[in-house]
């Protein structure tokens, strides 16, 4: 470590270790005594401001310049940026777009495919057409459209994507102002949007749609009790049925035997292994409970979403089912855990970060909130599944709820806010 | 005090307190005074200074050593620190004097002295323990002295154990003194995060630690009150660490105060490259500097440098509400949302969501992938929600 000796002595020395920075002994110059060499002016003078400008400087040493610049502090960024966030979504998400490719086909893939360009479109087009700054390089409006797909049967016509990114996009996103001021999940909102327009194509097309073994028996039409219901219509509409011939006092006894082995199938070993897996009917990416899960948990390793809005969804849908659910004595919650599209929404729908609380309580009123929902639709509305509107029923909330969270201040345990 | 022409003696005052709070400033060489006037300062543009040429050799001008502390009562104590201009090294550079006695009604039951190296990239505390860690632990039974506080704790991240070894050995004999390991994470060193990390005590909000019966001194201000006392040595070098990924040899140097810092980068090499951040104090809330003549200050405690800042890092895009800046908050605030609402010129709801609470440690703006501005703004707004509070407490 070179030493000059020659400015002065005086200096007390420091002995270092040898760790990162050995300390040295060197000692400067005194006091602003330094006037005697001559300093160059700073030719402009640079504002402290978050935008980096810069100030020509000169350094004293001859020959020696040093462009500076100035930022305000932290002068440093984490590496993570929201673009990098959207495309560990988009990772994530592959699991369950692998199985739906190999249950249902590549015409899902194709619809996602379909569903992902029309939306980042849109949102070039629209932002083009707004004459605002061209964001499509962040990811989102190809995560909206993935999701969007995730969330349409695999048989849906290709326009059908089309129609739904563009309410995704247009209307749920871009009219509240882009990303991060959008009140509703985009993705539900284009769900909702074609759930209303288009119903017979959203919902009960799994009854018409007639495809080798993915045949359609409605509970009505069962003969004899070997149907395959798990493989056939959406479980969940199944079990719909056969809590509602339970429920009908003037039900014939074979409807209710064929409701009771319905019932059976669906909660039973084979039943449920096949809906963890994701051997079922449903929407393109919501059948695979564990490849889902498998994608989430990526997710809350890097810190992405929070574990508390799928852990309050999912365990509220189970204490809740644990309360409710019996169809036929049989107890269903294991059932609704695994059916529709819960899991999809309570691991990648309900866990979008604009849309759900920033405080960790508020999190937790979220997931519980959207978990009661969903379990009160499907048990007592008038749809099969619930999901996705518990998610945009607690979108709403979600400013109330963060207004009412702000958590306790470092401090102020026990001590009333100043 | 002095004026232009006038020789001066190493250690003797040039400046004195303009008041309470206020310090001495000494010189920290002999020499020839060559102008008293302004000179640029690292914190707000130019400030009056004393401008010493320096002799050849240093004469020094001490004031009386200290030998008997026990008998040597706690006026006399505290008078010696104010004397040698003390004031907090780690960077806030709060006159000591005033710090170490509390308001009336209040005691200290405990004294940390703050190891915990306040930034990421500064290791002259970690070095100063290494190599003087008698010497602080002896500047730490003059504050329990002084303060009557029973217990000392010197707080060390668990990331240098070779000075956690040190002063563990050192202090093994002195029943009063532990040395508290603390997990390595930013803002430990912060005052009130460091308390709550060694003592479990949280400082209400709005409040110092003298409220939770506790005086945290930085490693560096206990070396000083020893020097001072001891050697009757007043403040005028500290250990500086020069580093940053650009730096030819990046090094922790001992350094006379007012030392223009262009001088310390010489010593260590230069920049490797010719644009660059000039950074006193650590990346996160040290303050950039664009011209190379300011000086070395009793509170400086590192000099950064780092590349240009990339424009992609600090244009702001809009926030997807990932909460990162919620979670990370060492204050627990919601620095979105008060960054938000002070954008908009709504303190209220800036208070209500934290912005009068804020440490300014700058760790939700280093984490938020959307680049927000979120301590800047904050910070803008702090300022204006401090004095409403003040004035709704003098109104109550």
């Amino acid at each position: 470590m070179p030493k000059d000796d020659d400015i002065q002595a005086g200096g007390t020395s420091e002995e270092g270790g040898d760790k990162p920075e050995p300390a040295d002994k060197a000692e400067a110059a005194p006091e602003p005594a330094d006037k005697a060499k001559p300093t160059p002016k700073a030719k402009a003078k640079a504002q402290p401001t978050p935008a980096p400008a810069t100030a020509p400087k000169k350094e004293k040493e001859p020959g020696k310049a040093y462009r500076l610049s100035v930022s305000s502090a932290p002068h440093l960024k984490s590496p993570e940026d929201t673009a990098k966030i959207m495309r560990w979504v988009l990772i994530a998400l592959l699991p369950a777009l692998a199985g739906a490719v190999w249950f249902q086909g590549w015409r899902s893939l194709m619809l996602v495919a379909v569903a992902a360009v029309s939306a980042v479109v849109f949102e070039a087009a629209i932002q083009l057409a707004t004459k605002k700054p061209l964001t499509v390089r962040d990811c989102s409006a190809v995560v909206t459209g993935v999701l969007l797909a995730f969330n349409l049967p695999y048989y849906v016509p290709w326009w059908l994507p089309v129609v739904g990114s563009f309410a995704a996009i247009a209307i749920a996103k871009q009219a509240f102002g882009g990303l991060g001021y959008n009140l509703f999940n985009p993705a539900l909102i284009g769900r909702a949007v074609l759930l209303a327009a288009w119903p017979v194509h959203m919902t009960t097309d799994w009854y018409s749609h007639a495809e080798g073994a993915r045949a359609l028996p409605h509970l009505a039409n069962l003969s004899g009790t070997t149907v395959d219901a798990v493989s056939t219509a959406t479980p969940l509409a199944v079990m719909k049925d056969a809590a509602a011939t339970f429920a009908n006092p003037g039900a014939a006894p074979e409807a209710l035997a064929q409701a009771k082995a319905v019932v059976a199938q669906l909660t039973g070993a084979e039943g449920l292994g096949k809906l963890a897996l994701g051997d079922v009917g449903g929407c393109i990416g919501e059948t695979s409970a564990v490849l889902l899960l498998i994608g989430a948990l990526v997710l809350v390793i890097k810190g992405i979403a929070d574990w508390r809005v799928p852990v309050g969804y999912l365990a509220s849908v189970a204490v809740f089912m644990t309360v409710f659910g019996w169809v036929g004595g049989v107890w269903t919650g294991l059932f609704h855990l695994l059916a529709g599209g819960l899991m999809l929404g309570a691991l990648f729908m309900a866990t979008d970060m604009v849309t759900s609380p920033v405080t960790k309580k508020g999190r937790w009123i979220f997931g519980v909130g959207c978990g009661i929902l969903a379990s009160v639709i499907r048990l007592w509305g008038g749809y099969p599944e619930g999901v996705s509107y518990s998610i945009l029923l607690m979108n709403a909330a979600v400013p109330l709820v963060d207004r009412f969270t702000v958590p306790k201040f470092f401090g102020e345990k026990g001590a009333g806010r100043a | 005090m002095v004026e232009k022409g006038a020789v001066v003696k190493a250690g003797q005052m040039v400046g004195e307190p303009s008041g309470f709070v206020s310090a001495p400033v000494h010189s920290p060489v002999s020499g020839t005074v060559k102008a008293v006037a302004d000179r640029p300062h690292c914190l707000s543009g130019d400030q009056p200074a004393v401008v010493i040429e320096p002799a050849e050799t240093d004469e020094w001008e001490l004031m009386e050593p200290i030998t008997d502390l026990d008998r040597t009562p706690v006026e006399k104590l505290v008078e010696r620190i104010r004397d040698a201009g003390l004031v907090g090294m780690g960077g806030a550079a709060f006159p000591t004097h005033v710090k170490v006695v509390p308001p009336k009604g209040h005691a200290f039951d405990t004294v940390i002295l703050n190891g915990a190296e306040c930034e990421p990239f500064l290791t002259c505390d970690h070095q100063l323990m290494l190599a003087k860690g008698e010497e602080i632990v002896k500047g730490l039974k003059i504050l329990l002295k002084i303060t009557g506080a029973q217990r000392g704790f010197i707080g060390i991240e668990a990331n240098k154990p070779d000075a956690i070894k040190h002063l563990e050995e050192l202090t093994r004999h002195a029943a009063q003194i532990n040395v508290a390991v603390c997990r390595v994470k930013y803002p430990q060193g912060a005052e009130k995060q460091l308390i709550k990390a060694v003592t479990g005590r949280e400082v209400p909000v709005g409040g110092l630690p003298f409220q939770v019966k506790v005086l945290v001194q930085n490693v560096g201000t206990a070396y000083a009150v020893w020097d001072a006392v001891a050697n009757g040595r007043p403040l005028v070098e500290r250990a500086v660490t020069v580093t940053g990924p650009i730096v030819k040899e990046p090094k922790n140097l001992w350094v006379k105060v007012g030392t223009p810092v262009g001088e310390l980068l010489e010593r260590c090499g230069g920049l490797t490259d010719d644009a660059a951040r000039f950074i006193l104090g650590g990346p996160m809330m040290g303050l950039a500097q664009h011209r190379f003549d300011v000086p070395v200050t009793k509170g400086t405690s590192g000099v950064l440098f780092l590349p240009p800042p990339r424009p992609e890092d600090f244009i702001a895009g809009p926030c997807i509400r990932c909460a990162r800046c919620v979670d990370t908050c060492p204050m627990k605030l919601v620095p979105c949302e008060a960054a938000t609402f002070s954008e908009a010129g709504k303190l209220d709801k800036a208070e209500a969501n934290g912005a009068g609470d804020c440490i300014e440690c700058g760790s939700c703006a280093y984490v938020c992938p959307a680049r927000r501005h979120l301590v800047q703004s904050i910070k803008v707004s702090k300022p204006a929600i401090l004095k409403r509070r003040a004035e709704r407490a003098r109104g109550a």
